[in-house]
């Protein structure tokens, strides 16, 4: 049984039943006794200020149970959204945490922006009422681009952010790099923009609050990928309500992509509305207020300069970011472009000198915080590009190039020169192991046969780390993060052998109620059907840091086999009892607990029946078979590999095709194979996205979002990828009990390079922004007509 | 949406009935256009007639060289029709390259037609093959049809009842897709006909529209060198965040070179 449910087998998702058959429970899906329903009035204005709010005709309006607006929340003493991680800029100042209200009080800062919600029996009458509900705005300039925000004479965002800045942070020793730069044989350079992204989970945020008069105390349902934590902020951040009086429950979820880490006003005002007027309060976003108001990711302005020696080894990078973090700051919008964004810009080369400088800018757009691989896909976007462009510079090959840069396999630990150790790897094995699957010999025949039909066709690489299994909690306290970053996890024996296992992670998508049944079965011998998840509830499941940044498995899942071990520990000292031997003799394998040297065994079913109806049972023993245990990291993990993919250009039309992909990743021991392809496949779907279809756009004018539906906002679609052939190398983590790494946003981070250096390799040009969306490729084809290689 | 009232009549005779007495009301057909319009309060009719229980609009006939689409049929029927794609193959095809299933199956060519999409198919369709639409008052030709961006030559409380497509010799369809709403960036349609080349171009202008210079080359020698050198001007072009005036231009003579290469 366990042999083909254990760690390493593709065992069927155990969630699917529900969810193939509709049954999955959403926020949405759940609805409470007297339930109301919130619609909010949102700014048409990018920046404006609020002279006037007048919702006299709308509470007269037929259903209206309560308007508030911005005034009302601050008269209650209702908190602003915090950011939850100190970034200190370069002269040691904190950076600017401008006041971020539930419901804008005297002005608006990006079109969207609430300023009223209405509260209404139904919520069509919410929203009639809403429209009735009369804002007058002086409309002001807006600035929608970083590096125009941080331009003198800019519309200003807030008033105690001068210039626009959040904070002028930098990374890395600049007198050592500029030293290596002075001695560089080749410096290669380039100016790009890492796109804005709009996150676009299929299922939109949700919540629903109620207040209970008679405990007062409080149930939140919210489409939260980190519950325990939206209960922490909300209660002793924002809405100082005592812990133990809170609830927060995150049924089923449909995708997060990091945008439902956050604490946002809506279910912060649904909470705070429902003590209110002691009624549950329902919201659920539209499609377009997902647009508007969840979390953005990216949108980085860089330029970055790499400098090479003869032998075209690395020396230094020098890197200037402007990066957008939108109107207010996110729950954790500093972090992602400084640690989690500049430390990668290592990668996985030996580069001994770096430095990164990273302005953090207001613009009047809807917040930019974590998006799938959260500042990683953003370094190694470019760095990959930036090695990509001194290879065609230099003439060497571009895979030689990462090769002689390539931290060596005997290396590990690594320590880089900005701030992480690695803790192993094999970066030649898995390049070797690219190059082999895509057959890189018979490129250039591939590329004539292209060029015959009239196509163009290009190669490109991304050899890309990342930093996984955040985190450990000392280092990110000591980096400005304000929370620990550990993971909890509880294996329960029921009476009869079947086991409830309790994480304080989140399964949105990852497949969490199967991988870690698997934990369990692999190390303590039971079915896998006799084996529950239960996640996403803080009444049920100790304190937990959520899931994000590819961490459930490596910390989460570490938690359980701590939980696992000790289950063991306990379970030997009744074996022995039962088996009437001593402690130190007794062998434990798979949930069978064995006297040395003997047939003599009990299982594990029998030892938890022992434990629930101690009728024979040693006298030093507890009774019950139930552990907890908390896990804090000893590191960062860090997958790696290489992504390789070709693609065929149609210079007619500007077109890009893939036409072949090869992804290879080591993410240490996999627990279930088809769990992780499943998870590269979509995260190479969403990498895809970001080099060739989705942009976010503003209008630089008025600030208003042009890309606010799916007419306008391109995600990518089954037919627009290939058949992605997805291979492994193994370096299991020796920092986990389990050697695992975390696979979750690898796709996306490798993705976006690997395709734009194709596109350029096809067109021979040094660079083209992403997306390469067709007009932009047929303009840089006609610009540079064919090498005439064929011909 | 606004509250309404909804109106289902079971013949023509009876919606034409409804609409001369409200000519404020709404005519539903696939609603794949009404109903998200109605759902973002963009439009607040007192009335909608629904026009899904006549039967007299639905149904497609071959009659007298002519394919006779009756306004309710859906897109997804004319796809699939084996008269259709026996007749005019790229009148099938084109009907099913429009949007995904569950717009072919509700989306219907009365209702495109009607709406006049700058970048809908149908419009190319209409006019490239010279079609001819059949209302409740009169019959109207496609070159008289199209007036401007989501403009037709329907008078109030006017329904389309049919549309008539005279078979021609080949023709074929081309399109250009923008990539986030797969409507027509630029659509192509070259037919042979009876009475000479045409050739309509969609997506790329207010309206759809006759490239006459393409259809003078093309009526010398019909094939896709023909255009070789041959520019659609950008003047008057559509702009947008996904295509420039300039490359609609020279798309329109990428898809027509590339239609004229189809018709085989
Ligand atoms: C996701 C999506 C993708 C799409 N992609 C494409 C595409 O790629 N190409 C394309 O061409 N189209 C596309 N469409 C449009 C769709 O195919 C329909 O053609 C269009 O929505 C109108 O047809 P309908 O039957 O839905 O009309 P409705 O939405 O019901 O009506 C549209 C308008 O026409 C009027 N009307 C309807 N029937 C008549 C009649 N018989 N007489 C007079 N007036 C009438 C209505 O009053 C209304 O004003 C797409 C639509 C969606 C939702």
């Amino acid at each position: 049984m366990t042999a083909e449910s254990g760690i390493g087998a593709s065992v069927r998702r155990k969630e699917d039943r529900r969810f193939i058959t509709g049954n999955g429970r959403y926020t949405d899906d759940l609805n409470r006794p007297g339930q109301t329903y919130a619609f909010f009035v949102r700014s048409p204005h990018a920046h404006a200020r609020i002279k006037r709010v007048d919702t006299t005709k709308a509470s007269k309006m037929p259903g209206v149970v309560a308007i508030f607006t911005g005034k009302d929340v601050a008269d209650s003493k209702v908190g602003g959204l915090i950011c939850g991680w100190l970034i200190k800029s370069k002269d040691g100042s904190p950076h600017k945490a401008p006041p971020h209200p539930i419901i804008a009080l005297d002005t608006v800062r990006h079109v969207g922006d609430q300023v009223a919600v209405v509260i209404g029996e139904t919520l069509a009458q919410a929203r009639d009422a809403a429209e009735q509900v009369q804002v007058e705005y002086e409309v002001l300039p807006a600035v929608v681009d970083p590096k125009d925000a941080a331009a003198k004479g800019a519309p200003q965002v807030h008033a105690d952010a001068p210039g626009n800045l959040c904070y002028d942070w930098e990374l890395g020793d600049k007198a050592a790099t500029e030293a290596a730069f002075a001695k560089a044989h080749h410096v290669a350079k380039l100016d790009l923009v890492n796109n804005r992204l709009i996150p676009n989970a299929m299922e939109p945020r949700a919540a629903v609050a109620e207040y209970d008069f008679g405990t007062d105390s409080y149930t939140v349902w919210s489409t939260s990928q980190n519950p325990h934590v939206l209960k922490l902020l909300l209660c002793a951040f924002v809405l100082q309500v005592p812990e133990h009086k809170m609830r927060v429950i995150a049924p089923d979820v449909g995708g997060g992509f990091g945008s439902k880490i956050f604490n946002y006003p809506e279910e912060t005002v649904c909470t705070w509305a429902s003590r209110q007027i002691r009624r549950p309060v329902k919201w659920t976003a539209e499609r377009s207020e997902s647009f508007l108001t969840d979390a953005h990711g990216r949108d980085h302005v860089t330029h970055v300069e790499l400098a090479l020696d003869k032998a075209g080894k690395f020396l230094a990078m020098r890197v200037d970011t402007h990066a957008n973090l939108g109107a207010y700051l996110s729950t954790f919008a500093t972090s992602v472009p400084t640690y989690l964004y500049a430390p990668l810009l290592a990668g996985p080369y030996t580069t001994p000198q770096l430095y990164i400088e990273v302005k953090g800018v207001f613009t009047h757009t809807t917040p930019v915080d974590a998006y799938r691989g959260a500042g990683r896909p953003e370094a190694t976007y470019l760095l990959e590009r930036i090695v990509e462009t001194a290879a065609r510079e230099m003439k060497i090959d571009p895979a030689e190039l990462r090769r002689r840069n390539f931290i060596p396999p005997d290396a590990f630990p690594y320590q880089t020169p900005v701030i992480q150790q690695y803790d192993i790897g094999n970066y030649h094995a898995s390049l070797d192991k690219a190059l082999e699957m895509i057959d890189y010999k018979g490129f250039p025949a591939r590329r004539a046969q292209s060029e015959k039909k009239g196509k163009r066709r290009g190669i490109g690489f991304s050899s890309y780390i990342e930093a996984c299994g955040i985190a450990p909690s000392a280092a990110v306290g000591a980096l400005g993060g304000g929370v620990g970053l550990w993971e909890s996890g509880q294996v329960r024996f029921n009476p009869t052998g079947s086991v409830t296992i309790h994480t304080g992670s989140h399964s949105h998508g990852q497949g969490h109620e199967t991988t870690f049944a698997q934990i369990v079965a692999d190390k303590l011998g039971v079915p896998i059907e006799n084996i529950e998840v239960v996640h996403g509830d803080t009444d049920k499941t100790a304190f937990g840091m959520g899931t994000y940044g590819s961490r459930s498995l490596a910390v989460g899942g570490s938690a359980i086999v701590k939980a696992c071990d000790k289950i063991v520990a306990k379970a030997k000292k009744i074996a022995a009892h039962m088996l009437e031997a001593a402690v130190e003799d007794i062998e434990h394998e798979r949930g069978v607990f064995k006297v040395s040297g003997t047939d003599k065994s009990v299982n594990i079913a029998q030892i938890a029946f022992s434990a629930y109806v101690p009728h024979n049972y040693p006298a030093d023993v507890e009774p019950g078979l139930d552990e907890t245990a908390f896990y804090d990291p000893l590191n960062f993990s860090f997958p790696a590999g290489t992504h390789i993919c070709e693609v065929e250009v149609d210079p007619d039309t500007g077109i890009v095709d893939i036409a072949k992909w090869v992804a290879v990743d080591d993410f240490g021991t996999v627990i279930n194979p088809m769990v992780v392809e499943g998870q590269v496949h979509g995260g190479i779907a969403q990498g895809v996205g970001q080099a060739l279809l989705e942009t976010c756009v503003y209008d630089k004018q008025s600030g208003q979002l042009l890309t606010g539906s799916y007419m306008d906002y391109c995600m990518p679609r089954a037919d627009d990828l290939p058949s992605f052939e997805v291979g492994m190398t193994t370096t299991p983590s020796p920092l986990n009990p389990l050697g695992v790494k975390g696979c979750g946003e690898a796709g996306a981070i490798a993705a976006p390079p690997a395709l734009i250096n194709a596109v350029t390799d096809a067109l021979g040009i040094k660079h083209l922004d992403m997306p390469a969306s067709p007009e932009k490729v047929w303009r840089a084809a006609q610009a540079n007509r064919p090498r005439m290689a064929a011909e | 949406m606004y509250a309404f009232n909804y109106h289902r009549p079971g013949s023509l005779a009876e919606a034409t009935k409804l609409i001369a007495a409200n000519t404020e009301a709404k005519l539903l057909a696939g609603g794949q256009t009404l109903i998200p319009t109605l759902k973002q309060r963009l439009a607040q009719p007192g009335d909608v007639i629904d026009l899904g229980g006549i039967a007299e609009l639905k149904g497609i006939k071959v009659e007298g060289g002519s394919v006779v689409i009756g306004a309710m049929t859906r897109h997804g029927e004319v796809a699939s029709s084996a008269e259709v794609k026996k007749a005019i193959p790229a009148l099938a095809a084109l009907a099913g390259g429009i949007g995904d299933p569950q717009v072919r199956n509700l989306g219907t060519i009365g209702g495109s037609i009607a709406n006049s999409d700058p970048a809908a198919d149908y419009p190319a369709a209409a006019l490239g093959l010279g079609a001819t639409i059949h209302t409740s008052k009169r019959q109207i030709p496609a070159d008289k049809f199209f007036t401007g961006m989501f403009e037709t030559a329907l008078e109030e409380g006017e329904i389309i009842v049919k549309v008539a497509f005279p078979a021609p010799k080949r023709a074929a369809y081309q399109k250009f897709e923008n990539p986030a709403s797969r409507y027509a960036i630029v659509g192509v349609l070259v037919a042979e006909t009876a009475n000479g080349v045409r050739v309509a171009v969609t997506g790329a202008a207010p309206s759809v529209f006759r490239w006459t210079e393409a259809e003078a080359a093309l009526g010398k020698s019909f094939a896709a060198g023909a255009l070789d050198g041959l520019k659609a001007k950008a003047d008057g072009l559509n702009a947008d965040i996904h295509a420039s005036a300039e490359y609609r231009a020279h798309l329109i003579g990428v898809m027509a070179r590339r239609a004229v290469a189809a018709c085989g």
